[in-house]
């Protein structure tokens, strides 16, 4: 990979001002006096159509409701487990939420259904400036995870590990033949069918973190997977 | 508190020249450097001249006492400190009534600037630590918490940057260091973010005529229109290296 990168976009810094047509959301682009900021590092790129967005390359998740996270269990109270979801909001799940009935501590025991240190697949129900998110795992898809890895990467970089009209994560689930479940906040959970290919799965949403930033990622990565397929001897 | 001069101290040459050599409206040779901790949010380094801090930024996050939280903003903690080793004769470690003060004056350096009412009920740590302090320590810490902030993504309306202007032996001299802070007569410490045209910080010790106040003023906003524009530079080359050429 000697080759010369470009960015992928044009770099804004906080305090730049953006045209009127670039496409953001706050906190990250702001409107004060009628000029467009931005307010973190972030690329400006530019769409189909001429359609210009403010992609930002910085920041924490802030849960919205209705958004699919993967957590971790760091603690449990009298009748909830308490979510850290990578966020600077420590998330909560109703033992209810969790059964999907009512919870009977006659025979229901919370110490066997979650304990600390397990991931758990959920979406944020609620969650506004006063309260912190509250989770449930009723649906599709969603509960504890019980086999592969999580893998965390900034929640910023998301984005790029789906790419445009999901080209990233196509190729990487044919490249790899993995699964990977993205949760918006920064977490990926990637089940592969062996430890090698798990390994390089890894390996190359570490490279795209690192290099969300710059243009021509997929083909950068589809290389970078095909090189560790031959070193670790895994078709 | 006034120090007398040593002998042989010359502040101002005959050609209108300071005591290291560089002309009233010149800056020390600024470094600036982002990223430099892997554990921190976001870190930078800044050095003035012998001046050399260095930050630290965590945060938003939840802390782990929740007295400090808010519940309509971010509450911005910031340290600002000198290491024992930082100064000729070695400082007391603890905290002192003047960091703790410049702390307070540093924080409202940067309140304006964050937008704190995005994440409510949480803390944003600004830890300065002065590694080697040569006057204009309180300046430099501004500006590495601003490169800090935006290494963390920490939203903010503007990079801010901060200069201190001295008046010596009657001269009007920008970015001064401890001998004239020592044996100057008055020292003017501004902060200001000119992306949106806002002063944050300014202290006066010393006197100034009405005049000299407000050309000195002027002069500190022109040094940090360059240091904001070289921390712009420090915050794209971390990109642009890693990234290759720019579109």
């Amino acid at each position: 990979m000697t080759q010369e990168k470009r960015l992928a976009g044009k770099l804004v810094l906080p305090g730049d001002v953006l045209d009127s047509d670039v496409q953001g959301e706050r906190p990250f682009v702001v409107e004060e006096g009628g000029v467009k900021r931005a307010t973190v590092i972030g690329l400006v790129r530019e769409g189909e159509g001429g359609k210009k967005s403010f992609v930002r390359l910085k920041g924490v998740y802030v849960p919205k409701p209705g958004d699919v996270v993967i957590g971790m269990i760091s603690g449990v109270g009298v009748m909830n487990w308490f979510v850290d979801i990578n966020s600077p909001y420590t998330a909560v799940l109703n033992v209810q939420d969790f059964l999907g009935r009512p919870y009977n501590p006659a025979y229901d025991d919370m110490s066997v259904l979650l304990r600390i240190g397990d991931y758990i697949k959920a979406r944020v129900v609620a969650f506004d400036r006063t309260r912190n998110p509250l989770l449930t795992v009723q649906g599709k898809d969603l509960g504890r995870i019980t086999s592969g890895v999580v893998v965390e990467i900034a929640p910023s970089k998301i984005p790029r590990v789906i790419g445009r009209k999901r080209s990233m994560i196509t190729m990487l689930e044919e490249k790899t033949g993995c699964s990977f479940f993205i949760a918006v906040n920064g977490r990926i959970h990637v089940e592969c069918p062996s430890r090698e290919m798990e390994a390089v799965a890894v390996i190359a949403i570490k490279y795209i973190e690192q290099e969300a930033h710059t243009a021509g990622l997929t083909e950068r990565v589809m290389r970078l997977i095909e090189e560790e397929k031959s070193i670790r001897e895994v078709s | 508190m006034v120090v007398k001069k040593p002998e042989g101290l010359v502040l101002i040459t005959p050609e209108g020249l300071r005591h290291d050599g560089r002309r009233p409206d010149e800056l020390r040779p600024i470094k600036m450097e982002v990223g430099i901790f892997k554990n921190a949010d976001g870190s930078a380094m800044v050095e003035y001249g012998k001046t050399r801090v260095i930050a630290a930024v965590y945060g938003p996050r939840e802390p782990i006492q929740k007295f400090p939280l808010l519940p309509d903003k971010a509450t911005l903690r910031v340290r600002y400190h000198m290491a024992p080793f930082s100064t000729e004769e070695r400082k007391n470690p603890a905290p002192s009534r003047r960091e703790i003060e410049l702390s307070k004056v540093i924080r409202e350096a940067l309140e304006p600037i964050v937008l704190t009412e995005e994440y409510p009920r949480t803390v944003i740590d600004i830890f300065l630590e002065v590694i080697q302090a040569d006057g204009g320590t309180r300046t430099a810490a501004v500006t590495a918490a601003s490169l800090a902030l935006a290494d963390a993504g920490v939203p903010m309306r503007a990079l801010v940057g901060g200069v201190a202007v001295g008046k010596v032996d009657g001269v009007l001299v920008v970015d001064i260091d401890e001998t004239e802070d020592m044996y100057g007569e008055a020292d003017l410490p501004v902060a200001a973010a000119p992306d949106i045209g806002l002063v944050t910080l300014l202290q006066l010790n010393g006197v100034m005529t009405r005049e000299e106040f407000s050309r000195a003023l002027d002069m500190a906003l022109t040094a940090i229109s360059k240091i904001v524009e070289m921390e712009k530079r420090t915050l794209r080359s971390g990109y642009v290296e890693a990234g290759g050429s720019e579109l």
